[in-house]
């Protein structure tokens, strides 16, 4: 009953306030006439009686005043009566409100980007189902890959994982008939899909039951995107039968939108099972091969109540009769277990230093503008301190001309603080679909959430008050008299100590920014014009894959000379070569031990180094 | 004056507001001269402390108020108890008694 009456009124003292105050006004007015009536009767006459009357209200306005002072949504009043007020001041010195609008839109769009960035890959988990238990098995602290029949030992006697799930990258030819053409793919173990516990968006996904042993599974299962972008949401593709490398694989299903792998980094256009490998590939040996470490990671989601230490101690006690089985073959390297989604430690640590630094830095732009706009703020209280104390001697209390202030700068910082928060959502947009390398499906999934929006609001607010505070100090200790009697030339006592620290701050931390930038700069002009040993100007890149294309054996040289001579004959060529993998480029999953002449007993622990082997 | 006093004196003039409106619906002035006569004189209600109450009663969803005619002929705002107004009364009666009680007891204590 209360909170209903209460509600009613405030919703009337908002919308109707103008007939709130005219019925107000009417009512004291006769009010008033009553009471002079009332003196009539008495026997004076009607305009003494008034004029007393009125003297003895002692002034209607200030009743109107306590009235309204007491009605409900009074603080919504007020605090409308300060915007109205913020925004007239702002728009009377627009270069002000510009300058001030503009840094903050700078200082806070960079913030929401890199914040944006660190959200994405660090703080949002993965985005599968109860991803908190799900997490990559790493051999040694940030080697996350694994040979075949480890996998096979490790998922077999280990006791803490509900399921380990495998996969390796690679590229195939898919044939639907018309127009074959490469796609990356997961080769997966067959419970990837129920490990990570998601459900088919269109089909059936393959499971552990659809798997026998070698080539025993052909199907293929395909990604959102690429199905929408290559079968154009065809939803009769379920049953299909393709090709992949010249082999017939049946389409089951379709992953969910939104699902890429358990890597962020790298989208798959399909999911197959990877005991067809040597279908696929013509590859007999990999399969069995223990010293082969191809699978590129490995995933396990932990039983509920086991601890990653305890799971991290089973892996190794499993390791260690590994090791006693086949000493050549396995490494002293311990397992370990990492986050999934950035490729274990491999790619986590570096992101998470890089992003840490960054938004340090970011922090320091918005520190800096903070402390630009404080300054600011503060010479224009001072330049303001005739109308302060005008407004201080005619009444107005502290509070009230400091809550206006702070209307002032939180409206600003707010303004600063959409404008860079709609400029960091098209940065994030852009970079979401950005792919920095053509020939390989990588990109940086950054998609804005509510989390990039909070942040961005909060860092608003917190600099508006930052900068709103600096001048306060002035206010307090202002003595409207001295002002006043000082004339134009009046100010604030003590301004020039409060500014000169905040110019001191923002230069130290300008010199910061700008020193890493500049090293940040150079690093990279440098990197881009260093010395590889060859000349990489002028040089063509032409992607080739004659196993997707059905070649095999005697006819791959074959095919290879006619294709270099078919180049040669382009005018303007100079030179054709053909290489597995080109010099900078990542190399493949497939990786060889180099060991010294020396060396007798090749196990990996033994080997000099590593190189990406020419396996194809 | 403190706060704690300004309170009292609030919670005072809310209750005699709230009495003098029991026997019916009356306008500011009425209002004013029914709480002057119900305690023989000692209170007189100034238009700025009565009309800041008034309105803050209505709000609270004591009171009502209507625009009507005063005995003179004249348009005025009247002030009537709603059924909650009444409640709040009777329950904010009982507990002035029982303060009262106990300040004269407590006075009267040697």
């Amino acid at each position: 009953m209360q909170f209903r009456s209460r509600l009613e009124s405030l919703m009337r003292n908002l919308l109707r306030k103008h007939e709130v105050d005219a019925d107000l006004e009417e009512e004291l007015e006769s009010y008033a006439t009553m009471l002079a009536d009332e003196r009539v009767a008495g026997g004076i006459c009607r305009p003494e009686a008034r004029r007393s009357t009125l003297a003895e209200l002692g002034g209607i306005e200030h009743i109107k005043q306590s009235v309204r002072d007491g009605r409900t949504g009074i603080t919504f009043e007020l605090l409308w009566q300060d915007v109205r007020l913020a925004l007239r001041q702002l728009r009377k010195s627009p270069g002000f409100t510009i300058t001030a609008v503009f840094t903050l839109t700078l200082a806070i769009g960079a913030n929401a980007v890199v914040f944006g960035v660190l959200n994405a890959l660090i703080l949002r988990p993965l985005n599968v189902p109860q991803a908190e238990s799900l997490f990559v098995v790493q051999h040694g602290s940030d080697v996350a890959s694994h040979s075949y029949p480890d996998y096979l030992d490790l998922r077999q006697r280990n006791r803490s994982f509900d399921d380990l799930a495998v996969f390796a990258i690679s590229q195939s030819g898919l044939d639907t008939g018309k127009d074959p053409s490469n796609v990356w793919q997961y080769e997966t173990s067959g419970n990837y899909f129920d490990t990570l516990r998601i459900q088919p968006y269109l089909g059936r996904f393959f499971h552990d039951s659809d798997v026998h042993g070698p080539n025993s599974a052909p199907y293929v299962v395909l990604s959102y995107a690429y199905w929408h972008s290559h079968f154009q949401d065809d939803r009769t593709v379920v049953g299909r039968v393709v090709r992949l490398n010249r082999h017939p694989f049946t389409i089951l299903g379709v992953a969910p939108p939104g699902f890429q792998g358990t890597i962020l980094f790298f989208v798959s256009d399909i999911f197959v099972p990877v005991v067809n490998h040597e279908q696929l590939f013509g590859d007999k040996m990999i399969l069995n091969a223990r010293g082969i470490r191809w699978m590129f990671e490995m995933v396990g989601r932990l039983k509920p109540g086991v601890t990653p230490a305890q799971a991290t101690a089973d892996l190794n006690s499993v390791d260690s009769y590994l090791k006693k089985s086949y000493p050549k073959e396995e490494s002293n390297d311990p397992y370990t277990l990492a986050r999934p989604g950035l490729h274990g430690d491999y790619l986590n640590g570096p992101t998470r230093t890089f992003l840490t630094g960054l938004m340090l830095l970011s922090g320091l732009i918005l520190l800096a503008a903070c402390a630009n706009l404080g300054s600011l703020f503060a010479a224009r209280a001072a330049d303001r301190s005739r109308e302060v104390a005008l407004r201080l001697a005619l009444g107005s209390s502290r509070n009230r001309i400091l809550r206006q202030l702070f209307t002032e700068s939180v409206l600003l910082s707010l303004a600063g603080g959409v404008a860079g928060l709609v400029a960091s959502i098209l940065l994030l947009r852009r970079l979401s679909v950005w792919q920095p390398f053509p020939r390989f499906p990588l990109h940086v999934p950054v998609s804005p959430d509510a989390n990039v929006y909070l942040v961005a609001l909060v860092l608003a607010l917190v600099s508006g008050a930052l900068f709103g505070i600096v001048p306060v100090r002035q206010i307090l200790r202002a003595n409207p008299y001295e002002i006043v009697k000082a004339g134009s030339t009046g100010a604030f006592g003590r301004r020039i100590t409060a500014r000169d620290v905040l110019l001191v701050v923002q230069i130290a931390i300008c010199a910061v920014l700008v020193t890493s930038s500049m090293v940040a700069v150079r690093g990279l002009m440098r990197s881009m014009h260093s010395n590889f040993g060859f000349e990489p100007r002028n040089a063509m890149l032409v992607d080739t894959d004659l196993t997707t294309a059905g070649y095999s054996g005697e006819k791959v040289p074959a095919m290879q000379r006619r294709m270099i001579d078919a180049i040669q004959a382009i005018p303007g060529v100079d030179s054709v070569g053909s290489v597995n993998y080109p010099p900078l480029e990542p190399p493949g999953t497939w990786q060889g031990l180099v060991y010294t002449d020396t060396t007798e007993d090749l196990s990996p622990s033994n080997a000099a180094g590593r190189l990406s082997c020419l396996a194809r | 004056m403190s706060s704690s006093q300004t309170n009292l004196l609030q919670g005072t003039l809310d209750l005699l507001i709230l009495k003098s409106l029991k026997t019916g619906e009356l306008h500011g002035l009425g209002v004013s001269r029914r709480i002057e006569q119900i305690t023989r004189g000692a209170f007189q209600v100034k238009p700025g402390s009565l009309f800041p109450a008034l309105h803050r009663l209505e709000e609270a969803g004591w009171l009502t108020s209507f625009w009507g005619e005063s005995e003179n002929n004249r348009r005025a705002r009247f002030y009537r108890l709603t059924k909650g107004g009444e409640r709040h009364l009777g329950h904010e009666a009982e507990e002035w008694q029982k303060i009262a009680a106990a300040m004269s007891h407590a006075l009267k204590a040697t």
